[in-house]
């Protein structure tokens, strides 16, 4: 219990932990060396040379400006905004009625939400591109929208493990006082949902700025372009100029690890609930 | 002015109205388009006409007989071998970090991270790292007199799936990590203390007391590892375009093709079903296999 002490087994287990950690940010490291160097310095040097200076944010700047990634921030901003309010109200809605009442087609309705999680979405693509076709949501930024809005079995099961542990006392309380249901669901269950909404809300930002496929095949139109399907795009123009691509790719890979650093808590504890599930 | 109506009718009134807007949303955003899938697995379609034809299973007789989709599971195969010992990591990282030691949680922070880095800018990074010529892999195989194996990684056929298996590695394992980890911390510490407490060394109590604890959290890993490899498609997608001649190809890739380079719709679709059903038979063994553990 004193291993704070360097006995040698901690030793070997930092050792062998660092070599870990180093193969993880090799890759990326090799990306910040190089995103600083102008063309002829890229073109002149090793990749694993340091940039003559750390301040050279021109690619940077050019990248902003020929990826239109101002653009792509904020169309994936958008998405994410809309699509997460969305999110946390139905997802709050729906364990509010599962979670507290009992009627007729109560199985059914959770059946349905567990019996889709098991179709993997990307394989049914074929049939939803359909219709997204037919709701004339292709090449709108509402098909990412729409796509993202629906709760998911994870999400109602998250949501259900914190409502049970809200007392349903406060709920009869509440009704003792003739509060309507809806006014229980704004009053008390909604704010007291709050941890679980937290850990929803940073899960699916980092699920929508990952994206690639939504916005890959419904919105194709360049002025649609996500953070994904930016890069995508300046690649297919640009993949030989290395250190506007190692700019660009860092300027699509930081914000979310940002986000990350932030938040990790709540993404711990998404990631375990939605596993164990 | 609702706080009139009666409990019970605020009551079936707000299941309506709190359930419409949900389950129209996975109607017609999953439940539909998973039968619509089945009916256009039997139609000839490509996917803009108004004309469909029936043509019963001879899209599922197409798939059947395509030795060129068959043999992208051998590709799926190679990432499964990647899984495996991404698997291996990670509990053997879980069982690391599931000690006093120091800083352990800035380890998990980062060892975690590749699993939410962006996909695409992954997938690009690594091109530059795998590249021939000016990749940082390669230049580093030279520096070190190892000239001979600095070959062309996504250009060639045998190497290609290996490397897209590492990247996969790379970016996953720390989710495999997480997982065990929440399921190590959840074995009571009484028993390890016993176990402790009797002599055993640190690597017989995780081989003998905490692993037995833990085996439907790994039977389940592994599960999320053969789905999750049955799904390849960014990877690929992104970096070979299934190249070189098709090398890389997996199931996924081969489908979104079939339906949005080839216009097929209907095979597509009869190759989506079979993978679903793939997927659903798998998962039906884990039950099946957690209910048997369990008894």
């Amino acid at each position: 219990m004193n291993a704070v002490k360097l006995r040698p087994a901690s030793l070997v287990q930092h050792a062998i932990l660092w070599v870990a950690v180093v193969l993880i940010l090799f890759p990326p490291s090799i990306l910040v060396l190089n995103a600083f160097k102008s063309k002829t310095e890229f073109s002149q040097t090793s990749v694993f040379k340091l940039p003559d200076s750390f301040l050279n944010f021109e690619n940077f700047g050019t990248v902003m400006t020929r990826a239109h990634l101002d653009r792509a921030y904020l169309n994936t901003l958008t998405i994410i905004v809309i699509a997460v309010i969305g999110n946390v109200l139905l997802g709050t809605m729906v364990a509010y009625i599962l979670g507290r009442f009992d009627f007729k087609l109560k199985k059914t309705v959770l059946g349905a939400y567990i019996a889709v999680s098991f179709v993997p979405t990307i394989t049914t693509q074929v049939a939803t591109f359909t219709v997204v076709h037919n709701l004339h949501l292709y090449n709108t930024i509402w098909a990412s929208i729409v796509l993202h809005l629906g709760t998911n079995v994870l999400q109602i099961f998250i949501y259900l493990q914190f409502l049970h542990n809200i007392p349903r006392e406060l709920d009869e309380a509440a009704m003792m006082e003739g509060a309507s249901l809806f006014r229980i669901y704004r009053t008390i269950i909604f704010p007291l949902l709050t941890p679980a909404t937290a850990t929803i809300v940073i899960i699916k930002t980092i699920d929508i700025y990952n994206d690639m496929f939504i916005p890959y095949l419904y919105m194709p139109a360049q002025k649609l372009a996500v953070v994904s399907t930016s890069l995508m795009n300046f690649s297919s123009e640009r993949s030989t100029e290395w250190e506007l691509m190692s700019a660009a790719i860092l300027m699509i890979m930081v914000p979310i690890v940002v986000v990350y650093l932030f938040f990790q808590k709540y993404v711990f504890a998404g990631i375990v609930n939605g596993a164990v599930k | 002015m609702i706080d009139s109506i009666s409990y019970g009718r605020q009551k079936r009134i707000l299941i309506i109205l709190f359930l419409l807007v949900p389950i129209a949303l996975l109607a017609m955003f999953a439940l539909y388009p998973a039968l619509y899938l089945v009916y256009l697995s039997f139609m000839s379609w490509d996917g803009f006409s108004p004309e469909k034809t029936w043509v019963g299973v001879g899209n599922y007789k197409d798939v059947f007989a395509n030795k060129e989709i068959w043999e992208t599971f051998l590709h799926n195969l190679v990432y499964l071998g990647w899984g495996l010992f991404q698997n291996a990591l990670g509990l053997f990282f879980a069982l690391l970090l599931n000690s006093k030691l120091k800083g352990r949680n800035a380890y998990r922070v980062m060892l975690f991270m590749p699993y939410i880095m962006n996909g695409v800018a992954v997938a690009y990074m690594f091109n530059y790292v795998f590249n021939s010529e000016y990749g940082s892999f390669n230049t580093l195989l030279r520096s070190v007199g190892l000239d001979s194996l600095a070959i062309s990684w996504f250009g060639s056929a045998h190497a290609v799936n290996h490397v897209l298996g590492f990247i996969t590695l790379w970016k996953f394992m720390g989710l495999n990590m997480v997982i065990y980890l929440a399921a190590l911390q959840s074995v009571p510490s009484e028993i390890i203390e016993a176990a402790r407490m009797d002599g055993a060394s640190r690597l017989q109590t995780s081989l003998r007391v905490v692993l037995p604890n833990i085996t439907k959290v790994i039977e389940l890993n592994l599960f999320l590892t053969i789905i999750g490899t049955l799904e390849i498609f960014d990877l690929p997608f992104i970096l070979t375009g299934g190249g070189p001649l098709g090398a890389s190809d997996t199931f996924l890739t081969k489908t979104i093709d079939t339906a949005f380079k080839f216009n097929n719709f209907g095979m597509a679709s009869a190759m989506s079903v079979t993978l679903i059903t793939i997927v659903i038979v798998v998962l039906s063994i884990q039950r099946f296999a957690t209910r048997r553990w369990s008894d």
